[in-house]
């Protein structure tokens, strides 16, 4: 999941869809956010790379939308309805996730075990 | 006039003082060396190999002890004159000395002191005596054939005079000072100022003497030019003479560490270039005040143990008497000390912490005592001295009034530290009165004796250390190096003392702009959504 800096990102996503729930006048989505441009990357301990300053799951609540629709802990979340994610504040990560228009959000998520499958299953071959 | 005074000249007042000293001392090297007044420290180059009785101590460990006495069944029981340096025995110097101690040469060495101070004051006066000459002896000599003193001339009289009285304040000040040690070998830079300085005499001696009293010059004008330029090389000798005597040797590049041969005290000191005499002199100055007092009962308890160590085994010769006899003692000797199964370690681990505990109690006991005694004096407030309350007295009587409550616990203290030589009755009750005198608390009072102080302070019992004997294998006016090494010995210790360079610094810059001094927070934020 490591950049060079200037080329094109290229990772093995995972699309999630996950259905806002409504709790009262809140659109909540069941997870917890951390990470951000603007945040210390060497805090993060689900990056592989301590640079990265991608927004990444935290925490995901039992029962919520997320873990329904298949959310991690410790996933990176690179686009969210199409926005880019990696290079985003953590506030502006946060208001592209809780838009209150959208009920649903689409979710391209990057796993460190998705790579090793696609590549074992490409070994596999 | 013309004279081109090549080198900068100073004052003629550098006769070298120690320069007759030198010489003396080479005859005093061959006589006895043991003089309780003086401080000196003699030199012992061992180019040339004067080896007295005291060098012949043996710094080596017990091996080598009486490898003759093998056949004698009783020597183990003797082996304690072997052990090292014994603190209390008499060289055959010592010995030697003791019989012509205070008479003939105190005489000869008061004359000896003082010849450097008389060729000093000849030199200066010289220096003195020689422009005033240069003035008067043309006005003696052809006074009618010589021009009439312009004011130009006079002028010249003033600056003349003025220079004159400059250069004696100075020569006194540098060169008039109470000699503190006498050193073994000519201080090698007076030596050179005062050779110097009667150079510059001479010549211009010579010069006056032939193009002036010869031809009877009678521009006076010239002539008293001339007696300037001679004060003013005078002075500049005199510059040379501070810079070389003086300042050269502030900036510090060596580091020496001293550290004395029986009780392992180390301190360090950084100087500057000094020939090794010199830097030996620097260092006994800071002995006296740095060292704690050489206790020599202090010792006597390693000295025991090493005793114990050799004292259990017998050597027998069983083949009979062979040459190499003392080393195979010696071997075999440490061979057997090695596969002995030694416990002497637990008993002193134990003697020390039963020695610990006991001169605590006794400093308990102490301080509580002195703090007793002294809440029995008060010092008499002025309204009081009024009405004088009936028995007042002055510091002495109030120590001696106060001193019996304390005796018995201090004695005990000073015998159980080992200090009880070094305090008399009457060191203490002065030091007493001193404190009482003084407004000082019993703490105050009692930190002289808590506390070993320094060689100075103990007075003039320890007389026979004044003299010291320096050993070195470089020539002793030779300038310091980095690893060189010399000792210092007294009677009852040596002060060994090695020399280290300063290292060279390299300092280089980094600017710090005042305003880059900029900070972010960061932040690990976790928001649910």
């Amino acid at each position: 999941m490591s950049f060079i800096p200037g080329q094109p990102v290229t990772a093995v996503v995972q699309r999630i869809e996950i259905l806002k729930l409504r709790d009262g006048d809140n659109l909540i989505l069941g997870f917890s956010i951390g990470g951000g441009i603007d945040q210390d990357p060497s805090q993060n301990p689900f990056s592989e790379d301590k640079a990265d300053k991608g927004i990444y799951v935290t925490r995901v609540s039992e029962g919520g939308p997320a873990e329904v629709a298949g959310l991690r802990v410790g996933d990176k979340i690179m686009q969210v309805n199409g926005w880019d994610m990696t290079m985003v504040t953590h506030d502006q990560a946060r208001k592209r996730l809780t838009k209150k228009k959208e009920d649903v959000v689409r979710l391209l998520i990057s796993r460190k075990s998705l790579e090793e499958v696609v590549r074992q299953s490409m070994m596999q071959r | 006039m013309c004279f081109p005074a090549l080198f900068s000249m100073a004052s003629a007042f550098s006769s070298p003082p120690s320069l007759c000293v030198s010489l003396s001392c080479s005859e005093r090297s061959s006589r006895d060396r043991h003089k309780p007044h003086s401080r000196d420290s003699s030199s012992r180059s061992d180019k040339n190999v004067t080896i007295s009785a005291t060098s012949v101590q043996p710094q080596q460990p017990d091996q080598s002890s009486a490898p003759t006495d093998a056949q004698d069944d009783n020597w183990g029981e003797t082996t304690t004159a072997v052990t090292g340096t014994s603190d209390h025995s008499l060289s055959q110097e010592d010995l030697a000395g003791f019989g012509k101690d205070t008479e003939g040469p105190v005489e000869k060495l008061n004359c000896i002191r003082f010849l450097p101070l008389a060729l000093t004051l000849l030199l200066g006066l010289l220096v003195l005596v020689t422009p005033l000459s240069f003035l008067i002896l043309p006005q003696l000599m052809w006074p009618e054939r010589l021009q009439t003193c312009g004011t130009a001339c006079e002028g010249l009289f003033l600056s003349l005079a003025f220079k004159l009285l400059i250069l004696l304040l100075a020569g006194w000040a540098l060169f008039m000072r109470p000699t503190r040690a006498s050193l073994p070998r000519i201080a090698v830079f007076r030596a050179l100022l005062g050779l110097l300085t009667l150079l510059l005499l001479l010549s211009y001696w010579l010069f006056f003497g032939v193009r002036i009293l010869d031809s009877q010059d009678d521009n006076y004008q010239g002539i008293v030019q001339f007696a300037v330029s001679l004060v003013d090389a005078l002075l500049f000798i005199h510059y040379l003479a501070v810079v070389l005597l003086e300042i050269r040797h502030l900036q510090p590049c060596f580091s020496l560490c001293v550290v004395r041969s029986t009780d392992g005290e180390t301190h360090h000191y950084n100087m500057g270039q000094l020939s090794i005499q010199r830097a030996a002199l620097v260092i006994l100055e800071h002995y006296y005040k740095d060292f704690t007092v050489h206790n020599p009962a202090l010792l006597t308890a390693a000295k025991s143990r090493a005793a114990k160590h050799l004292a259990g085994l017998k050597v027998y010769n069983v083949d009979g008497a062979g040459s190499d006899a003392a080393t195979a003692q010696s071997r075999a000797k440490m061979a057997a000390a090695a596969r002995q199964r030694d416990t002497s370690h637990n008993e002193l681990y134990y003697e020390e912490a039963e020695h610990d505990r006991r001169v605590r109690k006794r400093k308990a006991r102490l301080v509580v005592a002195v703090e007793e005694a002294f809440t029995h004096v008060r010092r008499l407030q002025d309204e009081e001295k009024k009405k004088p309350p009936g028995d007042e007295m002055d510091p002495r009587e109030a120590a001696q009034a106060i001193f019996p409550s304390m005796a018995r616990a201090l004695q005990k203290y000073l015998r159980t530290t080992r200090q009880q030589h070094c305090h008399s009755m009457d060191s203490i009750q002065a030091h007493l009165a001193f404190c009482i005198t003084n407004n000082m608390t019993p703490k105050a009072f009692l930190e002289s004796y808590l506390t070993a102080g320094p060689t100075l302070q103990y007075g003039r019992e320890s007389s026979q250390t004044r003299h010291w004997t320096l050993v070195s294998e470089a020539s002793v006016t030779s300038p310091l190096r980095n690893g060189s090494e010399f000792q210092l010995k007294s009677s009852d210790f040596s002060l060994v003392v090695t020399s280290k360079t300063i290292p060279h610094l390299k300092l280089s810059e980094e600017y710090v702009h005042p305003k880059s001094h900029k900070f972010v927070l960061q932040l690990q934020s976790e928001t649910s959504v």
